[in-house]
């Protein structure tokens, strides 16, 4: 009898862990890092992509919209799936896209915006890297998100996906 | 191209020799020989080389950089040096599950080599219990996670492999901790073999520990080479972050040293039948409940590889189908052993080594709460907490206090009923750890009374397994050995904590930063091009308080693909303490984020691991079990 009772409560937990198990299997986990204190955006000067005029930090992001701020690379195959997501999210009008060229050949990065169209209102070129690291970014691609305060409130690290446009757009709201 | 072919259908071969061993071993099962049909072993023997031979062939397409190989394309580069590109070969989902395959494989057939003055019928039932694990990796491999994929067109270049992967210390930790992780399995199959054949004896405990001793000493290297990895790669400075990929290999880790313990009463008492028999089943469901969290990338880490959903459901359906099957088995089978159940006297080994379970258990359930609790809490309130070292440190370190004593004392009772003997020479022993704790701890650290009281019982291990290594007979060495190791761990990694310092600065070429107990000079940057890298070596000089200058030299690579900046950090070992410094890029190029730690009694961490699994293995030498 007290066998019987055993074997019938591990049966009962065991659903449960099961149930639970499974059900975690569907949370998303894309590796959203949670930043605590917002961060400032690093104050720098870049090279423009097209005019190859040198651009100070505060001009880029001077006026009153949200912006983000996407490092790629032509040469980032990622890159390429997350393309037309940022299209599509550039027909937004409460959003400003910045593009980060990251460590690229500008012949080849020309040539990947003409072939896969320019999402971004403006093109800034980090030639050595040094840019995205201050802005604390891991790899390619990665996606920043700033608010009207000039703070980075989100960062994506890999390519985003229709998910995390979603959430993109509830922030920007 | 034809490595990938012959790779594939081996496996698939292996699936189907699975099956045949089964039929084959079950119409054995009934026949009148005393021995198990020598077909049985040739077709284990066969499965094996088959998965060697698929093994092989994936290491092939690595070393040959094969793109056509979907995971070579993933995970692999033409400029990745050879040693890593092999490497690279379980470096990945796939190729790690191979693994899991040849170790399964492996282990069957040893133990079927190995175990034949046993029974039949328990052989027998070992091997279709194993086979049935194995049935279910080759379904999972073939049809979730196919290490074979042919990828056209063909890539020109692959995506590379995570370059903090990129280390001799991580290339050998899969297949080490993999011996280990997965070796339980054969503990499992075995233990439900016997509970089926009502077999869990004394001789069976005697049979069945070699086993036991065999996975818990790989287990044990392979979590401490992990460790390693984790501390010079990480650039962190600390060795254990309470992970959760740590916690899932630590948790059948402890399961398997109770079970250890268990084992010796089986073997000389034939008692604890219970203990043993449930502990074999939580090892291995807790190692396939590891490869459940980490594989399906519920929980997110540096060896999440892939997220992919119908992986995750896959395992979880074949775990708990595992573990249903043998609580089917315990319960229907098995029958407690009546004459002399857990009765113990209570000064007697029998009881201290049930005590040993209990604090086992408890160790095991605060990791295990720790780990799984956020995947119940994120279902159940979609809240997001993540449980932090504070947690485990809170609950576990206090408990090691008894858990020491106990340790101290309880090797040395007898069997039966037992009285403690020299009890005049242990009181001295740890008045004088506690003495000489106190004076050791009143100057590092305001929290006096906790450290030195946990301080001092770690000391008075110390002192009686190193008192019993020099002047008893000898008589029970392997397990002082280990023991001396536990309480060295528990030291070092004590004083580590305690006594560690850090400097954190920004600092450029040329310049000297001070602070109260010495200076860092920052002398000059050189750059370096490497097949797969491009690094840049700094070259500081250390001066501590006596004028005595220590250079160091940390790098930073820019690692072409794919393209991610590591730190690695520069070590200086000696034997009393570590000089660790990493440095990163910021601000432009002009200025560089240092970090400087010293650690002490670092390299005490891993001699005493060595020592613990070194016990391990003199035991696994030993011909017969001593007195």
């Amino acid at each position: 009898m007290k066998n019987k009772f055993n074997l019938f409560t591990i049966i009962i937990f065991l659903s449960f862990c099961f149930i639970i198990f499974y059900k975690g299997l569907d949370n998303s986990n894309i590796y959203t890092p949670i930043i605590n204190d917002k961060k400032d955006i690093p104050i720098f000067e870049a090279k423009d992509f097209n005019s190859n005029a040198y651009l100070k930090s505060e001009k880029i992001f001077d006026e009153d919209f949200f912006y983000i701020v996407n490092i790629w690379a032509s040469w980032c195959v990622p890159c390429r799936t997350e393309h037309p997501l940022l299209m599509e999210l550039s027909k937004n009008q409460s959003v400003k896209l910045i593009g980060l060229n990251y460590r690229d050949n500008l012949n080849n990065a020309k040539r990947f915006i003409n072939e896969f169209g320019n999402p971004y209102s403006q093109i800034i070129i980090d030639s050595d890297g040094i840019l995205s690291v201050e802005f604390g970014a891991y790899g390619v691609p990665e996606t920043f998100i700033i608010d009207k305060k000039k703070k980075i409130i989100k960062k994506f690290t890999g390519p985003i996906n229709k998910e995390i446009i979603e959430k993109i757009k509830l922030i920007i709201k | 191209m034809l490595a990938n072919q012959i790779g594939y259908y081996s496996l698939i071969l292996g699936l189907l020799l699975s099956v045949l061993l089964c039929g084959v071993s079950i119409k054995d099962i009934n026949s009148s020989s005393k021995q198990i049909n020598q077909n049985v072993l040739s077709l284990s023997f066969l499965q094996l080389v088959f998965v060697i031979v698929s093994f092989l062939s994936l290491i092939l397409s690595f070393i040959n950089s094969d793109f056509t190989n979907e995971t070579v394309f993933n995970n692999s580069h033409t400029t990745k040096p050879l040693f890593y590109k092999i490497s690279g070969a379980w470096g990945n989902h796939e190729g790690s599950l191979l693994l899991w395959l040849l170790v399964l494989t492996l282990f069957i057939f040893l133990f079927l080599v190995n175990s034949r003055e046993q029974p039949k019928k328990y052989r027998i039932l070992t091997l279709l219990f194993q086979q049935i694990i194995i049935i279910g990796f080759f379904l999972f491999v073939l049809m979730t996670s196919n290490p074979f994929n042919y990828l056209f067109p063909i890539p020109i270049e692959g995506l590379g492999l995570n370059p903090i992967l990129q280390d001799p210390a991580l290339a050998i930790h899969p297949p080490i901790l993999y011996l280990g992780y997965v070796g339980t399995s054969i503990i499992f199959s075995s233990s439900l073999a016997a509970v089926t054949q009502k077999y869990v004896s004394k001789e069976w405990g005697q049979h069945v520990k070699k086993w036991v001793l065999v996975s818990w000493i790989f287990l044990t290297i392979g979590i401490m080479l992990g460790s390693i990895w984790a501390y010079y790669e990480l650039g962190w400075g600390g060795f254990w972050f309470w992970d959760p990929v740590e916690n899932v290999s630590l948790m059948p880790w402890l399961t398997l040293t109770a079970l250890l313990h268990c084992i010796i009463v089986l073997e000389k008492r034939g008692d604890l039948t219970s203990w043993v028999v449930i502990l074999s089943i939580t090892t291995f469901t807790l190692s396939m409940c590891g490869t459940f969290l980490v594989r399906s990338g519920i929980l997110n880490s540096v060896h999440t590889f892939a997220n992919d959903p119908a992986r995750g459901i896959f395992i979880l359906i074949f775990l708990f189908f595992l573990i249903i099957l043998s609580l089917g088995i315990f319960f229907l089978f098995h029958e407690e052993n009546k004459k002399n159940s857990n009765n113990f006297f209570w000064l007697s080994k029998e009881s201290s080594i049930l005590i040993n379970n209990w604090f086992m258990m408890y160790f095991l359930s605060v990791v295990l709460i720790g780990t799984v609790y956020p995947i119940f809490l994120d279902v159940i309130s979609s809240e997001k907490i993540s449980v932090g070292p504070p947690f485990y440190q809170k609950l576990i370190v206090p408990f090691l206090i008894p858990f020491l004593l106990f340790m101290s004392l309880g090797p040395r009772l007898k069997w039966i009923k037992s009285k403690i003997e020299n009890r005049n020479s242990l009181i001295i022993t740890f008045i004088i750890s506690v003495i000489l704790t106190f004076f050791i701890i009143k100057n590092l650290t305001t929290d006096i009374l906790f450290y030195t009281i946990l301080v001092s019982a770690a000391l008075f291990l110390f002192f009686t397994t190193l008192k019993e290594l020099f002047m008893k007979k000898f008589n029970n060495v392997s397990q002082t050995v280990a023991h001396f190791g536990f309480s060295l761990l528990i030291l070092s990694i004590l004083f580590n904590s305690i006594l560690s310092s850090e400097i954190i600065t920004n600092i450029k070429i040329g310049e000297k930063y001070s602070y109260s107990s010495g200076e860092i000079f920052f002398k000059k940057i050189e750059e370096k091009k490497e097949s797969n890298f491009n690094s840049i070596i700094a070259y500081f000089e250390i001066k501590n308080e006596n004028g005595k200058i220590v250079e160091l030299s940390p790098e930073i690579r820019i690692y072409n693909q794919p393209a991610i900046i590591t730190s690695e950090a520069d070590i200086k070992t000696t034997l009393l303490e570590d000089k660790f410094l990493v440095m990163n890029l910021v601000k432009g190029n002009e200025y560089f984020n240092i970090r400087y730690q010293v650690k002490p009694f670092m390299v005490w961490i891993w001699i005493s691991v060595l020592l613990l699994s070194l016990g391990g293995l003199m035991n696994l030498f030993k011909k017969r079990y001593e007195k």
